[in-house]
């Protein structure tokens, strides 16, 4: 059951990494973000359960500050993505733009 | 004073800057006169926390009074005193820029929260001696800073911003899993115990790559430093300096913390070269995209990614010399110091001048003596040019590499020095060209000005805190008195 | 030791220093306060050394010392070498103040010039009076900094590049510098300038180590030294304005990467060292290269400052050879060169300048008949480019006669063959421009000067530091028998250099 958990938030993880880089849009970038730290979350409720006898509290302590953590950066980087559109027009990021010489303030 | 032991004080230089955060978000007027009490009271409370350490060495103390390991432990030592007190010398002559700089209407009531919120969360970092805890504090740190990109507003500065911000909820992430492996395997989050419990096992080494693969990525150290450039480059005078002075430090200093006292050092030296390599790449080709950059502010961005690069050479020179990552924090004080300064001064110059065309610039350049000034003392610290900081920080990576007999890095310390001489004088020189037609010259505040000659004179009388600084290193790790 | 001795250092320091802060920060128009605080300050220097000089003499000790970093320290302090140096600085200044001042009368960013003028000679000093190797290497440095400003001063293109090039290989020899030093400090501990060296006893265990360190600081002072194949950088610079190159040819930089290979051999490695080592012999060769190379492209030069910019690279090898002998007779050659060198090229340049700037001539062939239009300047142009040919009784004459004593002493007979090449390739390069100034005949009239001159054949300011400059030539060599003289004062040094040897 444990290692349920464990292999599931690493995979969750890892599709969480994938979408961030493959996924252009913005608002699909912040969602995998999200998976991501679902998959950090798993791993920890899989370590609350890892011990023998009554499961550990601290790690749930942990996962319970880190939604808050992961709602209030959501909430800031839905906002920004607002305003990135309402500046640019777009809801994406710019392609190629690298170490390139481009515009500024 | 003798009452308050160095962490006592080193409290207050959180909680001083939490409060002014709070209370300039409620009463938006008050912000610069709030920046200025709690920039004072930082120097102040950091300075007696260095005094703490130096006297009685590293202290722990538990918050609210619960010990450790079921309670959040406050961990001060000479790094994280040094550190508090670079945050506090910078972040008082960027406060007292910001006064002239940012300007009522334009972002006011947004920058002064955001600036002491980070500055709050710079200072928990330094002193978390919890690996949770540390997270949380490296999560509104990166969220503060991205803010703080996006006051500027433009296209530019806003998809900045949101580079910024996908990379650096992607490096703590990477943190955040590694803090669960470590829990999942040690039952512990508090450092110490961490580094006395932890063996060589797989976990163990899967979560000392993700949490420094993620902190790597926060640090913007060669390949993950794109979005360093477009953010620092883009982002308010002010802002660019404290995230190319400060922010990318607290992250160094985490993985340096990490690799210093709780990971067990890896067998054989491929992870030290590894990193050895990518600071190398890092410095060479930062270089060379700040010697092509037709920008100020991007010659200066990209100055920092390879002078970042110096940071990682801790690595390979703590295999010979243990002792090589003093030099390495001196580094990142001189560094800090003048990059802010550096950075404050291009800011006088395109506000002088309307824009940051390095071509356009010279006229501006020559009508403000007083910032040219600086800008050639901080421009000369950052070469490494006596009697600077800079030049200390050089003579001491040198002196590492030369009694580690690592030919390689040595070299590669003085490269680094030429080539950031011929970027940091490729822009001294447009002030010297001939028959400038100066199309725009709004004068320089006197406030900008003072406050970025003073920075300037600091990393100069840097040059003479070697001794000093590194004394206070030493007291290291665990508990003293 | 005194009480209060350091600070004369630090006064000699700031004399120079404060002035030229201040007049970096003064408005262009302030022409007065900009000239008062200039001869101000270099006549306060003057007479600082002057008082120093006297301390000294009687056996006072001046030291000041301030910590970098565990065991390595800032140390300053006067030897009878370093008031050679700065002595010889110190009157410089205070001529080509003299002299910048007259020169630039009218010409634009005259407060950025005189802070960075004023700056460079702090430098100087600071190199004069470091008692180790890395106060020497922090004020080389500084020297760096303070020059590349006044070699791009006029900001053209081509004073740009010049300046690049300049910064190029000054920083690159700045850093072989830290790198031997660092080395050198790591192997023996950071100690200070001792007569005789203080390496004796490593060179059985760090053999390879010690040569491979000595030729990276030969290296490294050999940039600014000019030495062949690092000399490209100096006929560039002579874009900038003539004081400055006057200043830099005759004292500070050239002087400083001299003044560091004197230092290197006879205080830190010691000349019996440098014996046991075998590396008196390259030295001499690279320098021989030196002088001959640097005479030969002269030889080719049209331009006046141009052939006066080779035979420096020339002539400030003959400084490097004197060392390089290895003897006492040689090292009191070389040394005594530093400061014949220093006032004979002055000389040079001040009048190359005055030609310039009244007249409008650059080249070789333009001074046809000048001797009598500006018969002053032309005189003090004669009494330098003698000097430097070695005709007796002058300055010249005595350093190589020196040398030629020196290079028999160590029994190097093919010196003394290479100083009479160069000696006829000295007079093949300067004989012309004398012969085309005194004999020469100018058809077209004189262009009219900008410069206000009624009652001197140019302004006085140029006129006066010329005549002080070529007296002080003339007179070095012909009482070089006097006490007090710059021999007099070598051979003082050298004696005490060399004193340890003869008690054996």
């Amino acid at each position: 059951m444990t290692s349920l958990y464990l292999i599931g938030g690493a995979i969750l993880f890892g599709l969480g990494v994938h979408a961030l880089v493959a996924r252009a849009h913005l608002v699909l970038k912040v969602l995998a973000v999200n998976v991501m730290g679902s998959g950090v979350f798993m791993v920890l409720l899989a370590a609350a359960a890892g011990g023998e006898g009554d499961p550990d509290p601290v790690p749930h302590a942990l996962v319970l500050t880190g939604i808050v953590v992961a709602v209030s950066a959501t909430a800031f980087a839905l906002a920004l993505i607002l305003r990135v559109k309402a500046v640019t027009g777009r809801a994406h990021l710019p392609e190629g733009e690298g170490d390139a010489e481009s515009g500024g303030s | 004073m003798n009452s308050l032991i160095g962490a006592d004080w080193a409290a207050w230089s959180v909680i001083a800057p939490l409060a002014g955060a709070v209370l300039a978000a409620l009463w938006p007027r008050s912000g610069p006169l709030l920046g200025m009490v709690v920039s004072v009271f930082a120097v102040l409370v950091s300075a007696g926390a260095a005094l703490g350490v130096w006297h009685d060495g590293p202290a722990r103390a538990g918050l609210g009074g619960w010990e450790v390991p079921l309670g959040i432990a406050l961990h001060l030592d000479g790094l994280s005193a040094l550190m508090l007190l670079m945050t506090a010398v910078v972040g008082f002559a960027v406060s007292v820029y910001a006064l002239a700089y940012i300007r009522p209407g334009s972002g006011r009531d947004k920058f002064w929260p955001l600036w002491l919120w980070l500055w709050a969360s710079m200072n928990g970092l330094y002193l978390s001696g919890d690996a949770f805890n540390l997270y949380v504090a490296l999560e509104l740190l990166g969220l503060a800073a991205v803010a703080m990109v996006a006051l500027a507003g433009g296209a530019a500065a806003l998809t900045a911003a949101m580079r910024y911000l996908l990379v650096s909820l992607l490096g703590s992430l990477a943190y955040l899993m590694g803090v669960a492996l470590l829990y999942a395997s040690h039952g512990v989050l508090d450092l110490a115990l961490l580094g006395q419990v932890m063996g060589d096992e797989p976990a163990t080494r899967l979560a000392a790559a993700l949490m420094t693969a993620g902190l790597l990525m926060k640090t913007a150290l060669f390949p993950l430093h794109v979005w360093l450039a477009p953010a620092h480059g883009s982002a308010p005078a002010p802002v660019s300096a404290v995230l190319s002075a400060l922010v990318v430090k607290a992250s160094f200093y985490l993985i340096l913390r990490l690799w210093l006292d709780v990971f067990p050092q890896p067998e054989g030296s491929a992870f030290a070269l590894l990193m050895g390599a990518l600071g190398a790449a890092a410095l060479l080709w930062g270089s060379l995209l700040a010697l092509r950059a037709q920008r100020l502010k991007r010659v200066v961005a990209y100055s920092t990614v390879a002078q970042l690069g110096y940071l990682l050479l801790a690595f390979p020179l703590m295999l010979a010399v243990p002792a090589a990552w003093h030099a390495v924090v001196f580094f990142a004080l001189a560094h800090a110091c003048a990059k802010a300064a550096v950075f404050m001064a291009a800011g006088s110059l395109q506000r002088s001048a309307g824009h940051d065309r390095l071509a356009g610039l010279g006229g501006v350049m020559r009508r403000e003596p007083m910032t040219l000034f600086a800008l050639g003392i901080a421009g000369a610290s950052l070469v490494g040019l006596p009697l600077t900081g800079g030049f200390i920080a050089k003579w001491l990576l040198v002196e590492a590499a030369i009694q580690g007999q690592a030919w390689g890095w040595a070299l590669l310390v003085l490269v680094g020095g030429l080539l950031s001489g011929a970027y940091v004088f490729r822009v001294l020189g447009h002030g010297f060209i001939r028959d400038l037609a100066v199309t725009q010259h709004h004068p320089v505040p006197a406030l900008m000005s003072w406050s970025v000659l003073a920075l300037a004179l600091v990393s100069v009388a840097l040059g003479f805190a070697g001794a000093p600084a590194l004394e206070l290193l030493t007291r290291h790790g665990g508990e003293g008195s | 030791m005194n009480a209060d001795s350091p600070w004369l250092l630090i006064f000699i320091l700031m004399s120079s220093l404060v002035p030229g802060v201040i007049i970096f920060f003064l408005g262009e128009r302030s022409r007065r306060l900009r000239t008062t605080l200039n001869l101000t300050g270099a006549g306060l220097k003057l007479v600082l050394v002057g008082v120093l000089l006297d301390g000294v003499r009687r056996g006072e000790v001046y030291e000041l010392r301030a910590a970098l970093l565990p065991g390595v320290e800032l140390v300053l302090a006067a030897d009878a070498l370093s008031l050679l140096f700065a002595a010889l600085s110190a009157v410089l200044w205070f001529v080509t103040t003299i002299y910048a001042i007259g020169y630039l009368e009218g010409a634009p960013n005259r407060s950025r010039f005189f802070g960075f003028f004023s700056l460079c000679v702090s430098a100087t000093v600071g190199i004069a009076f470091s008692g180790n190797l890395i106060t020497f290497l922090i004020f080389y440095e500084i020297l760096t900094l303070a020059t590349w400003p006044l070699v791009v001063h006029r900001g053209t293109a081509q004073s740009l590049r010049a300046g690049r090039i300049y910064l190029t290989y000054t920083l690159a020899g700045g850093a072989l510098l830290l790198a031997a030093i660092v080395w050198l400090s790591v192997l023996a501990g950071s100690r200070e300038f001792l007569p005789g060296g203080y390496l004796t006893g490593l060179e059985h265990a760090y053999e390879p180590q010690l040569k491979l360190i000595f030729a990276l600081l030969v290296a490294g002072f050999g940039v600014k030294a000019a030495l062949v194949p690092l000399h490209s950088w100096l006929p560039r610079a002579m874009v900038a304005p003539a004081p400055v190159s006057a200043l830099l040819h005759a004292v500070a930089v050239v002087k400083a990467g001299a003044f560091g290979i004197v230092r290197v051999v006879n205080d830190v490695y010691g000349s019996s060292l440098v014996l046991d080592l075998g590396l008196d012999l390259p030295l001499m060769a690279l320098a021989v290269t030196t002088i001959i190379y640097g005479s030969v492209r002269a030889l080719f030069s049209d331009d006046i400052k141009r052939r006066l910019a080779f035979s420096t690279v020339s002539q400030v090898s003959y400084i490097v050879l004197g060392v390089a002998l290895a003897g006492p007779l040689g090292a009191v050659g070389g040394l005594v060169h530093l400061v014949h060198q220093g006032l004979m090229k002055i000389t040079l340049f001040f009048c190359a300048g005055n030609f310039a700037e009244t007249l409008g001539i650059h080249k070789v062939k333009g001074m046809k008949g000048v001797g009598r239009r500006m018969p002053l300047t032309m005189a003090c142009f004669t009494i330098g480019a003698l000097g430097m040919i070695g005709m007796p009784p002058l300055a010249g004459f005595v350093s190589k006669w020196y040398l030629g004593l020196g290079a028999l002493q160590m029994e190097h007979v093919w010196v003394l063959g290479a100083l009479v090449v160069s000696s006829l390739l000295n007079a093949l390069y300067f004989l012309p421009p004398m012969i085309n100034g005194w004999f020469g005949r100018r058809e077209e009239p004189w262009p009219a000067s900008h410069l206000d001159h009624t009652r001197f054949e140019t302004h006085w300011m140029l006129l006066g530091p010329t005549l002080f400059a070529a007296a002080c030539a003339l007179g070095a060599g012909v009482l070089a028998g006097m006490a007090l003289s710059p021999l007099d004062w070598v051979s003082f040094i050298v004696e005490r250099d060399y004193a340890p040897e003869a008690g054996t």
